[in-house]
């Protein structure tokens, strides 16, 4: 067997509190965002302000962990110089990478912070190495993190053509659209991952409760319908039970989140360069808690691949803090293929 | 009638984006021959397992749509997995007999090498003039704006490109909102995904989901998640000229087509008033109800403003 890299645990960090935890709990790099559009957690009384970047930054250094930060909206039209002066503050607070995903924040950091060192984001929405490519000879990308559609195989074939560094997510929210070109919470709502950093904004939800049924609506449309005791999930769109030619049912995919500890082995051998925690939007208490888990994973990972297995203790704890408290492998084992 | 905006709008048509088969594409095409569309857009961009039509079908039908006087564009697929869905798309780059129109970034990188004029589809984001500015530097030639940019947006990105880039939007149509590794409707009817069937074949006009309360919201069209609603334009042709657009496009629909790119026809040349193309085609055989709502920043894209 080949010696294989160890991949960089990505923990999430919506505050700074949370940012205290996720490098407590063993993260080898935080990501986070600044407290505006620019980045796709925009969700109120999240994120950090210029200046709390720059203290984050010193802490991270000061344990030898690193902090990326995410500008991974697109620049809009009406004030693309919002996204080009988050590039500077972060170049400013000298932070380890940028995670992008528009072409015009790219080619900005390229011209402007030439050393600074550019991740794709996961919606940049390269789901191939020909894609990737782009991104790396045009604006020396130097790490892609591949959207959550492709299969185990598909995910090794990239690493092995790809120009870059992959990164891959190991647990969290599971998108099943190609992230980074889906319209669906604009159509319901206006604002959308791409235009405004959120899906499926809390604003335009409501719930209704009549006679033990509870109604969860996005924009006025109907997602779900709850009976009396029924695990209610938050009306993320694509999770909704719809009528599709009189069937009532999960149309598109069920409130559920990805879980890869099972597949670790797998991965590391495929030669992913990176782990990625989805939650910003999560609790410090959930960035702890999952942060520990893939800490210990990883390390006992590393100490004998064939001899890996996932600790019930771990599943446990990943299973309680999951979407509709289930969790699936996602498009990288596909059942339904 | 006097038309009260300026009349340099053209009509394209856009790719077929459901399994319709080889009759009933051909026929289309001999419709859309007879058109007075200037640009059409062929090509399969949905799923790569539909193969009803060999690249060299698509390059006879472009052959008989240049004859006609159309200038056409192959779209290529939006969602890139696989290497023989990579090969596919770099070889119809290659051949270089149609221009490209790009839908995933490994196509935008392949037709900036090959050096000929592509155009930049709608799963390619472009939210502001220095992302277009990357686009025509790799050098395209032609923007349709992602379907959520507001019309006022499209004005802000386009400004500073007129006479290099020709832009277009979606003007008639469901639209095309999400991609997914998994095809919904297999899921639907519990297939596999591998041995589908071909199912999609059934739903000409993808298929329809609706709330729990029959609100008509999503179409289901094999991986691609599209509007329930139609995107209907016709009360924005002042905003649209302002926005500097130069063409719209009409998304086929399974049933009166013909009639859908008339209506559209006489209103681009002023021989239609808005209020009277919505009445014909709220008279026509249309998979859904009227949308008009991304034409306004912030809108929800299945609102319809005239309501």
């Amino acid at each position: 067997m080949d010696a294989v890299m160890k991949p960089e645990l990505v923990c999430p960090a919506g505050s700074p509190r949370a940012l205290d935890v996720a490098l407590e709990a063993g993260a080898d790099a935080v990501y986070l965002g600044l407290r505006d559009a620019t980045n796709a957690r925009n969700f109120a009384g999240l994120n950090f302000s210029p200046a709390e970047l720059k203290v984050a930054v010193q802490q991270a250094h000061r344990l030898s962990r690193k902090v990326l930060m995410a500008i991974n909206t697109q620049a809009l039209a009406s004030d693309p110089a919002g996204w080009f002066r988050a590039v500077d503050a972060a170049a400013d607070a000298d932070v380890d990478a940028l995670i992008v995903a528009d072409v015009a924040v790219m080619a900005y950091a390229k011209r402007h912070h030439p050393d600074l060192r550019l991740h794709l984001s996961v919606q940049g929405s390269a789901t191939n190495h020909e894609a990737i490519a782009l991104y790396h000879e045009r604006y020396g990308i130097q790490r892609a993190v591949l959207p959550r559609v492709l299969t185990l195989s598909q995910v090794a074939h990239v690493i092995r053509q790809s120009p870059v560094e992959i990164e891959v997510f190991g647990f969290g929210s599971l998108c099943v659209m190609v992230e980074g070109r889906c319209a669906l919470s604009s159509y319901a709502t206006g604002c959308s991952p791409n235009n405004a950093g959120v899906c499926s904004p809390a604003e335009a939800v409501r719930w209704e409760e009549q006679g033990g049924r509870v109604d969860a609506r996005l924009g006025g449309v109907l997602i779900d319908r709850y009976g009396p005791g029924e695990h209610r999930a938050y009306p993320t769109l694509c999770k909704g039970r719809f009528d599709v030619a009189g069937q009532l049912d999960h149309a598109l995919e069920e409130p559920t989140s990805l879980n890869t500890l099972d597949v670790l082995p797998e991965l590391i051998q495929a030669g992913v360069s990176a782990i990625k925690i989805e939650g910003r939007q999560r609790s410090a208490a959930y960035i702890g808690q999952v942060t520990k888990v893939w800490r210990q994973a990883i390390d006992q990972a590393m100490a004998g691949l064939d001899r890996f297995q996932v600790a019930p203790v771990w599943r446990q704890t990943l299973e309680r803090v999951s979407e509709g408290r289930q969790t699936t492998l996602g498009a990288l084992s596909r059942p339904w293929q | 009638m006097k038309p009260d905006h300026d009349m340099s709008l053209s009509l394209t048509i856009g790719p077929v984006q459901y399994h319709w088969g080889r009759d009933a594409l051909l026929q289309f095409y001999a419709d859309v021959a007879d058109s007075t569309a200037r640009d059409v857009v062929i090509g399969e961009v949905v799923c790569s397992r539909r193969r009803d039509m060999k690249p060299a079908d698509w390059v006879a039908i472009a052959a008989e749509l240049t004859q006609a006087g159309k200038q056409v564009w192959l779209g290529t697929l939006a969602l890139i997995e696989t290497e023989a869905e990579l090969r596919a798309v770099r070889q119809a780059v290659e051949r270089g007999d149609v221009q490209i129109e790009a839908n995933d970034a490994a196509a935008v990188r392949l037709a900036w090498h090959a050096g000929r004029p592509w155009s930049i589809g709608t799963h390619v984001n472009v939210y502001s003039s220095e992302a277009l500015a990357e686009y025509r530097d790799m050098g395209a030639t032609r923007w349709l704006a992602p379907v959520e940019l507001d019309l006022a947006g499209v004005r802000t990105v386009a400004a500073a490109h007129r006479d290099a880039i020709a832009v277009e939007v979606m003007a008639f149509g469901r639209l095309p909102l999400a991609l997914s590794a998994r095809c919904f409707t297999a899921r639907h009817h519990n297939l596999q995904k591998d041995q589908c069937g071909f199912i999609c074949r059934d739903d000409p006009d993808g298929c329809t989901v609706k709330s729990q309360e029959g609100q008509v919201f999503l179409a289901l069209n094999g991986i691609q998640t599209q509007s329930g609603a139609v995107q209907c334009l016709v009360h924005h042709l002042p905003a649209l000229c302002a926005a500097g657009v130069n063409a719209l496009r009409l998304s086929p629909c399974s049933q009166d087509f013909r009639e859908v790119m008339a209506v559209y026809e006489a209103l681009v040349v002023g021989d239609l008033a808005a209020q009277e193309a919505e009445r014909v085609l709220r008279g026509l055989r249309l998979p859904g109800p009227l949308a008009d709502g991304f034409a306004t920043a912030r809108e929800p894209g299945m609102n319809w403003s005239m309501a």
